[in-house]
């Protein structure tokens, strides 16, 4: 019972949240509840699979572009289905041709997918429609964004506590254990891949969505900024991939240690930056919650 | 707080000298700081822009002021300038987090825009929802007069693609009617919103004036090979030459046209052909060649700016929006002697008052500069402005553009 | 026509080929995917231009010293920061996702040395930038150098690589790393001595590179994308794989910008890399396994 009123009561104490901090504390809080549903989502499959995506960014991208489209066409809740049906289009198609590559191809593969979804995009929109550059004018305040991204963050969290003790969760462990093994105990390992793929990248398309009213104005460049990606996954493997709060608790430091940064050294700030990347390569490998966890158990036996 | 205190104490050097002077010089110095913010481009994609054409004018424009005693209010007292400055990280997102940060953290007084249209048009909604005016002058849009509009204290200060197309078009008509080229036109654009903005503007103006495009290719950003196009636009039996581009683009076209001695009568590039390392870039041999602004590089406000800036920033500003940008502080600096720091007296004075720049005198038609520069060239070794030909200060173009 | 856009891909690919050898080495022998690797050939290249500007020596003199520098960098960064890594993974999968995390934050380290040593601006020297004729088709000099750059050095590096000792020895470990101890193979040292060499070729291409491209230092990652998308069509690890994908590379973006479209070069780039992945992961030209 604990365990799920205590959740219960952070979301609501974080959602009155607004009404007590000035309007930067709230443009924090919709930074850090962006990175921890991306972080989250991320990790909903790569966390168990090991497979390192770096596709993060193109289904953010994919979900902000969307709405750029469709936003003076259609209602705002009609926008964010399509977006979230584009993402899951997107992801079942290319989900479909790549799962089965493994190891650095597909980090690889993921990577150059943000690029072409780019790429594309731009040449669509410059010789079919002939604009580029699309503006957002939606009555969305921050709050609002804040609220719906606390909500996807939150829908998030659950819905991999949910898998997580399910039949999908048991096999996507097995598969990031060993996917011979897993081709063996009868897991359909394509199904349970794909599964997992195609709700992780609909999260982050809907997550690109309900910030791009903060952008304005959305170009490809804008939008499809690869550092997304790797933030992303710096954060979730900072935390512990695989577990449930891992990515959301490595989400937060890394998201104000980056804003401290960047305010009070904007000189050397990419130095700093870098420097903490290989730190936490180097000093946490397994992530925080795993490391405290191995802790905990060492001086529980001693 | 801290990293304000640190920025502030960088910039505090002059400070006390400056203070000391004021004093001398009879004007009364208030305690109270201005605070003054912006959250510029230190890293990324937007760093190079943000480094020529925006940091260095806010920098000296904040030096000189400094050093003059501060800003001078309407009441006739002086007020230092303090800043406080954020790198956006070329990120949009955290652009919006740094100006509220600006404005709910710092409590600053003003705050001046970012570097480019996007991260302009990213801040607009959040300037206006917080009453701040917003000078927004590296955004170059067609959309300004419906951005004005809709953001009442928003100030567009670079015109949009259509103007500098039409700009360009003009002078080229000029040059066919003479007879010095024919009416064939090879048009390269930068595939992202500013190059669409001008071929979707450009197209029309040609075909009006009777131009056929010989040769009309777009190309993605981040291309940095160009033999393949260049030689393309040489074989399209055109005239001019016309690309609407950006900076690597820009230089990595003129390099290209003199390697393979291609030497069309009118070479125009876009963004970068008024930088001060273009004639770097093209080995001494700029003589003749087009690009978008221009300044009125006779006139003595501009010479004094340009020296001003050479020896404070170690370099030379470029000929385009360097010069409206430190006139945009300088309208700034006025409309504060006038109006004071409340924003709404602030903003009323900036869109109804005439101020005297650098760029000269500078009124506001519907919180737009419109008389801008569209067109200039490399004349004598500086970039001088051809289009409008009609206004004060323009130069004759030199058509055909001496061979490499 | 055919001829102008055999030529210009060509000497296109020349020197894309050239910038991909670097990593093709340190990610098929060293196993290291080096993300910072368009930055080392872009200190490289500011490098050139300093000498040039300040001492006027010029980058053709200054490439031998600039090469070896990249040499000594990449040898300090392989023991300093990559052998923790390779000795904690004990040869499995994990070195890779590290390796790919820990260069990126090399990359961010990097491009804020550079920012803060050489500042934002464009950088562009004028060196060699003559048109020379070749078959009536106007080509820049400089490219031309590169392009001799990419054949002399990729030619000694397949050379050596087929029919020296060492070179069979760095084959040994590029193909089974897990075997080439029995054999008495030092791996580390073979692997420190694949990373340095890509370095080398990194700053190799750098230097060429400041004679011909305007550059800034927040650009690198072109570079790296450029050099992974070669990498990965001519197989990784596969030297003469890369010269043969880099040029392919060149010419195929030379087609599409005179045939199709200029504006879908980088998308063709792109297209191509991932359907190389999909059909054959070992590259273009690498041995199916």
């Amino acid at each position: 019972m604990i365990r799920l009123l205590l959740p219960l009561a952070a979301l609501v104490l974080l959602a009155v949240l607004p009404a007590l901090v000035s309007e930067y504390g709230l443009g924090l809080l919709i930074g850090a509840a962006t990175y921890v549903t991306l972080a989250s989502a991320w990790a909903l499959f790569s966390g168990q699979t090991h497979y390192v995506s770096l596709a993060t960014v193109a289904f953010y991208g994919t979900g902000a572009y969307a709405v750029a489209v469709l936003n003076e066409a259609l209602p705002y809740p009609a926008v964010l289905l399509c977006a979230a049906l584009a993402g899951a289009a997107m992801a079942l198609a290319v989900g479909l041709s790549t799962l089965r590559l493994s190891g650095v191809y597909f980090v690889i593969f993921s990577f150059g997918l943000a690029e072409l979804v780019r790429q594309l995009i731009t040449w669509y929109e410059v010789n079919v429609t002939g604009t580029l550059g699309r503006y957002i004018f939606l009555d969305v305040t921050a709050r609002g964004i804040y609220w719906q991204m606390l909500a996807l963050g939150a829908a998030t969290i659950a819905l991999s506590a949910w898998i997580g003790r399910g039949r999908l969760g048991m096999a996507l462990r097995v598969i990031g254990d060993d996917e011979e093994v897993a081709a063996h105990s009868g897991i359909n390992l394509a199904r349970s891949k794909l599964a997992a793929f195609v709700l992780s990248a609909v999260i982050l398309t809907l997550a690109g969505a309900i910030t791009s009213p903060r952008y304005v104005y959305v170009e490809p460049s804008i939008v499809f900024n690869p550092t997304v990606s790797f933030l992303t996954v710096i954060m979730a493997l900072l935390g512990g991939a695989n577990r449930l709060w891992g990515p959301a608790l490595g989400a937060v430091p890394l998201f104000l240690a980056f804003e401290w940064l960047s305010a009070h050294f904007p000189d050397t700030y990419p130095v700093l930056l870098g420097l903490l990347f290989i730190g936490v390569v180097f000093l946490v490998p397994q992530g925080i919650l795993p490391a405290a966890e191995k802790l905990l158990r060492r001086r529980a036996e001693a | 707080m801290k990293g304000i205190s640190r920025r502030a104490l960088l910039r505090a050097g002059p400070v006390g000298m400056a203070a000391a002077m004021a004093l001398a010089a009879g004007a009364q110095a208030d305690d109270a700081t201005v605070k003054i913010g912006y959250a510029v481009a230190r890293t990324g994609p937007n760093a190079t822009g943000a480094g020529i054409t925006t940091i260095p004018n806010y920098e000296l424009w904040v030096d000189t002021v400094n050093k003059a005693g501060g800003l001078a209010m309407p009441d006739g007292k002086r007020r230092m300038i303090e800043v406080v400055e954020y790198d956006n990280r070329s990120s949009n997102e955290d652009l919006v987090r740094a100006i509220e940060r600006l404005v709910s953290q710092d409590k600053v007084d003003l705050i001046l825009p970012p570097w480019g249209t996007g991260a302009n048009l990213a801040i607009a909604p959040l300037m206006a929802r917080f009453g701040y005016p917003q000078l927004a002058v590296t955004a170059v849009t067609d959309k300004a007069p419906d951005f004005a509009a809709r953001w009442e204290r928003s100030f567009w200060m670079l015109g949009g693609g259509h103007d500098y197309a039409a700009g360009l078009v003009d002078v080229l008509s000029q040059a066919r009617d003479a007879g010095t080229i024919n009416a064939k036109v090879a048009v390269v654009s930068v595939a992202d919103g500013f190059g669409i903005d001008l071929i979707s503007g450009a197209r029309p103006a040609f075909e009006a004036a009777g131009f056929e495009l010989a040769y009309d290719k777009s190309y993605p950003l981040g291309t940095s090979d160009f033999a393949a196009i260049m030689s393309e636009a040489q074989a399209s039996g055109a005239d001019s030459f016309v690309a609407f581009s950006y900076p690597p683009g820009s230089f990595g076209m003129t390099r290209t046209a003199q390697t393979m001695g291609y030497n069309p009568a009118v070479f125009y590039v876009s963004v970068g052909g008024a930088f001060p390392i273009y004639p770097g870039v093209a080995d001494g041999r700029e003589e003749g060649v087009m690009a978008i602004g221009g300044v009125d590089a006779g006139s003595p406000a501009i010479r004094d700016y340009f020296a001003r800036h050479e020896a404070f920033a170690g370099k030379a500003p470029d000929s385009w929006a360097s010069a409206v940008t430190y006139a945009s502080l300088e309208m700034l600096e006025q409309a504060v002697a006038r109006a004071g720091l409340e924003h709404g007296a602030l903003a009323k004075e900036l869109s109804e008052g005439t101020f005297e720049t650098v760029v000269g005198e500078v009124k506001l038609e519907d919180n737009q500069l419109r008389d801008l520069w569209w067109v200039g060239q490399w004349q004598g070794g500086a970039f001088r402005a051809v289009g409008p030909s009609g206004r004060e200060g323009a130069s004759a173009p030199v058509i055909p553009k001496p061979d490499w | 026509m055919l001829t102008t856009t055999l030529i210009l891909g060509l000497v296109l690919g020349g020197s894309y080929a050239l910038l991909a050898l670097g990593l093709t080495l340190q990610y098929g022998i060293a196993r290291i995917m080096n993300l910072a690797y368009g930055e080392v050939a872009l200190a490289a290249a500011f490098i050139a231009v300093a000498l040039f500007q300040g001492l006027g020596i010029p980058p053709l003199v200054s490439l031998p010293g600039v090469a070896a520098a990249g040499y000594g960098a990449g040898w300090l960064l392989y023991q300093l920061m990559m052998r923790p890594l390779v000795a904690r993974s004990g040869g499995g999968g994990r070195l890779e996702t590290d390796s790919i995390l820990a260069t990126f934050g090399l990359l961010f380290l990097l491009q804020g040395v550079l920012l803060t040593a050489f500042g934002a601006d464009f950088t562009s020297i004028s060196y060699l930038d003559r048109g020379i004729s070749i078959l009536g088709v106007p080509v820049a000099a400089n490219r031309l150098v590169a392009f001799g750059i990419c054949v002399l050095a990729g030619g000694a590096l397949v050379a050596a690589l087929r029919f020296t000792r060492w070179g069979l020895s760095l084959r040994a470990v590029a193909l089974a790393p897990g075997a080439a101890p029995l054999v008495g193979i030092d791996v580390n040292r073979v692997a420190r001595q694949g990373f340095a060499l890509g370095a080398a070729l990194a700053a190799t291409a750098g230097a060429s590179i400041s004679m011909y491209q305007t550059f800034s230092a927040t650009g690198g990652v072109v570079f790296t994308m450029k050099a992974l998308v070669i990498v990965i069509m001519g197989g990784v690890g596969n030297v003469p794989g890369a010269l043969a994908a880099g040029f392919a590379l060149g010419l195929i973006e030379t087609f599409v910008a005179t045939a199709i479209d200029p504006g879908l070069t980088l998308a063709a780039t792109f297209a191509l890399f991932l359907g190389v992945l999909l059909w054959r992961p070992q590259g273009l030209f690498g041995a199916r396994t």
